[in-house]
């Protein structure tokens, strides 16, 4: 990372420091890690045997918030919306999971990351080991920031960006729903209950994104072509030498109990009167 | 065992939230303490003190503590956590901010918001937005555990736990910069006894406020949103019902011009009573509403806000 003064580094930036130049952290290297998930549009159906939720022939796609994410350091690297220009340089995603994330790791690619790495495994870890193989990779590739989802949308989690920021004793912002890159500092407008929170992380540090972020790209074709010549390294598990073991046992996976639709009401003073009845008023 | 609860605190008080979380706590063996952090919050341990079941309540105030910043929140429970078994708090946006990030420091995995306490090792949790519902087993020697306050009663008052300071950490390599909270004289959206919520159909800000506040008004409701129109900018972020929103599971939960897609339906569906206004009679939201009506919310919503009185 580097620094450079702008006289723009952005609106959003001029708002918080009422002067009008600032040393902007360029050349930023940004990790995003990508989980691929079951599509948000499916609704997942818990197996008979009660042993988990069947994905046989189910739709995959990337984890939603990891989209914005990788959406996010591609502005960074464009220098779209408030980041300046060159604000990242270099884009890294990496997954953890089955041969088949490569796919989602490619998707990344196709939206304007560099390179991808595939930590490949076959069991579905949990948030303590995955951020366990971050740490590993940030050790090896020394990224300025780790932008992340919030939530993978199938264990709703919400763990990983967190645990990875302690055991790098990193600082952390979560729920990013605005991040503002200067003078050595993620300035990150957080979500949270009762409002807004906005904090300043030195770098290095890790982001967690939240759904107002901004909008991910449709990867057009010509960059779906030109993601195909892109590396993606693949390495175990094992290569990384981090204890991944369980912590915690499913004993089983059930569906929740199920509400049956109710009734059609003809109108509001039959709907009052049946609230009434109910209780509810 | 012994089991520390850490408290939402609510300037000079403690939010229901964390009755809701000592009720949970209380469902394991052992004795259970609430842990107030931040600085000026000796009032608000004192509220903390008068939850029924409580040994003790311990107080951590330092500067760097005022917003429960997730790295001096870390550092100040990891530094008390040699004396307890199990560490919870609720599921608040807090609550998931800092504890993974203590559960990292004390290698333990975290068990995210828990629905129910089977025993002592093991809970239930929702996952895929509440499609499913997984049983986990614990072998950590520490649990680390946030507690979805929706299921969960509030435990009592009438307690008198004593109050004892304990060394709170200074800030790390963050700092608050500010903060633009949503001030309103409604029921908060997670405690409300009635919920009325908006989505896309409403159309803009002005309606939304137009339609939604005189109806949640009358009936002493909080109001709630869709991801779309939060989205839209009609409603604030913190409006969000649903699967990475709030959870809610009022008495009535009232949906106008929602279509009940299961993100929304993952923050909504444990509510006892469930009313739906939907244009569209195949709307996914009748699937689960108790009460609907087929019809345009704009005459609906007046001829509701009528029969109201
Ligand atoms: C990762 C991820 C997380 C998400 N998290 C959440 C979440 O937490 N909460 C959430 O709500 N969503 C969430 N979503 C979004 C969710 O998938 C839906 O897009 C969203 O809930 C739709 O909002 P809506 O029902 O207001 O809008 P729409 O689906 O557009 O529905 C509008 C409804 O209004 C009805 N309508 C239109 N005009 C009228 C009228 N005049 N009178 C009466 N009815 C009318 C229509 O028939 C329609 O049913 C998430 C999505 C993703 C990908
Ligand atoms: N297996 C994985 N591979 C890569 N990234 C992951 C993986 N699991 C979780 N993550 C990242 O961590 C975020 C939070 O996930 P979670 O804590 O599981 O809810 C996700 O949005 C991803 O960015």
């Amino acid at each position: 990372m580097t620094r450079r003064y702008v006289d723009r580094p952005g609106e959003a930036y001029h708002s918080l420091t009422q002067h009008s130049g600032a040393f902007v952290d360029i050349n930023m290297k940004v990790l995003v890690p990508v989980k691929r998930v079951i599509d948000y549009n499916v609704k997942a159906r818990v197996k008979a045997d009660q042993t988990g939720v069947d994905l046989a022939n189910v739709k995959m796609s990337m984890n939603p918030f990891d989209e914005i994410a990788v959406e996010e350091a591609v502005r960074m690297k464009e220098g779209k919306e408030h980041h300046a220009a060159g604000t990242a340089t270099e884009i890294v995603v990496v997954s953890i999971g089955v041969t088949q994330a490569q796919e989602t790791i490619r998707t990344a690619l196709a939206m304007g990351a560099d390179r991808g790495l595939l930590i490949q495994s076959d069991a579905d870890l949990e948030p303590l080991a995955v951020a366990k193989l971050l740490k590993a990779v940030v050790d090896e590739e020394k990224p300025d920031l780790v932008l992340l989802g919030k939530q993978s949308i199938d264990g709703d989690n919400n763990a990983v960006g967190q645990m990875l920021a302690a055991l790098l004793d990193w600082p952390q912002a979560t729920f990013a729903g605005k991040i503002v890159i200067a003078d050595g500092k993620a300035t990150v407008t957080r979500e949270v209950d009762g409002g807004l929170q906005t904090l300043s992380a030195t770098l290095p540090a890790v982001v967690s994104v939240d759904l107002r972020l901004n909008t991910p790209r449709y990867a057009s074709l010509p960059n779906i072509m030109k993601a195909k010549k892109k590396e993606i390294a693949v390495k175990a598990v094992a290569d990384y030498g981090v204890d991944t073991a369980p912590r915690l046992t499913v004993k089983k996976v059930t569906a929740p109990p199920t509400r049956s639709a109710g009734i059609k009401v003809a109108d509001a003073a039959e709907l009052v009167s049946k609230l009434k009845t109910a209780g509810v008023l | 065992m012994a089991v520390l609860v850490i408290a939402d605190r609510d300037g000079d008080t403690v939010r229901d939230t964390t009755h809701k979380t000592v009720t949970a706590a209380l469902k394991l063996s052992g004795d259970v303490d609430i842990l107030v952090i931040g600085q000026g919050s000796k009032a608000a341990a004192d509220a903390a003190a008068k939850i029924a079941g409580v040994r003790k309540v311990l107080l951590a105030e330092s500067a760097g503590l005022g917003h429960q910043l997730a790295e001096a929140v870390a550092a100040t429970v990891t530094g008390l956590a040699a004396g307890y078994d199990a560490i919870l708090s609720p599921a608040t946006t807090d609550g998931k901010n800092f504890m993974p990030r203590i559960a990292a420091k004390l290698d333990v995995a975290p068990i995210s918001d828990i629905i129910e306490v089977v025993s002592n090792d093991t809970f239930v949790r929702p996952i895929y937005a509440g499609n499913a519902l997984e049983t986990v087993q614990s072998s950590d020697a520490k649990k680390i555990i946030t507690v979805r306050p929706t299921s969960f009663d509030a435990a009592a008052e009438g307690g008198s736990a004593s109050v004892e300071s304990v060394a709170g950490a200074d800030a790390g390599k963050a700092a608050f910069v500010s903060e633009e909270m949503v001030k309103s004289d409604r029921p908060e959206l997670g405690a409300a006894k009635i919920v009325v919520s908006g989505g896309r159909a409403l159309g803009s800000a002005e309606e939304f406020h137009a339609v939604m506040d005189p109806l949640a008004d009358k009936l002493g409701a909080a109001v709630g949103a869709s991801r779309a129109a939060v989205d839209a900018g009609y409603a604030p972020n913190d409006y969000q019902v649903g699967q990475t929103g709030k959870v809610v599971a009022p008495a009535l939960y009232i949906a106008i011009g929602i279509s009940g897609a299961i993100q929304h339906l993952a923050g909504m569906k444990d509510s006892k009573v469930i009313v739906a206004i939907n244009k569209d009679a195949d709307a996914p939201i009748f699937q689960v509403a108790d009460y609907g009506i087929v019809g345009d919310y704009k005459t609906v919503v007046p001829e509701l806000m009528k029969a109201l009185g």
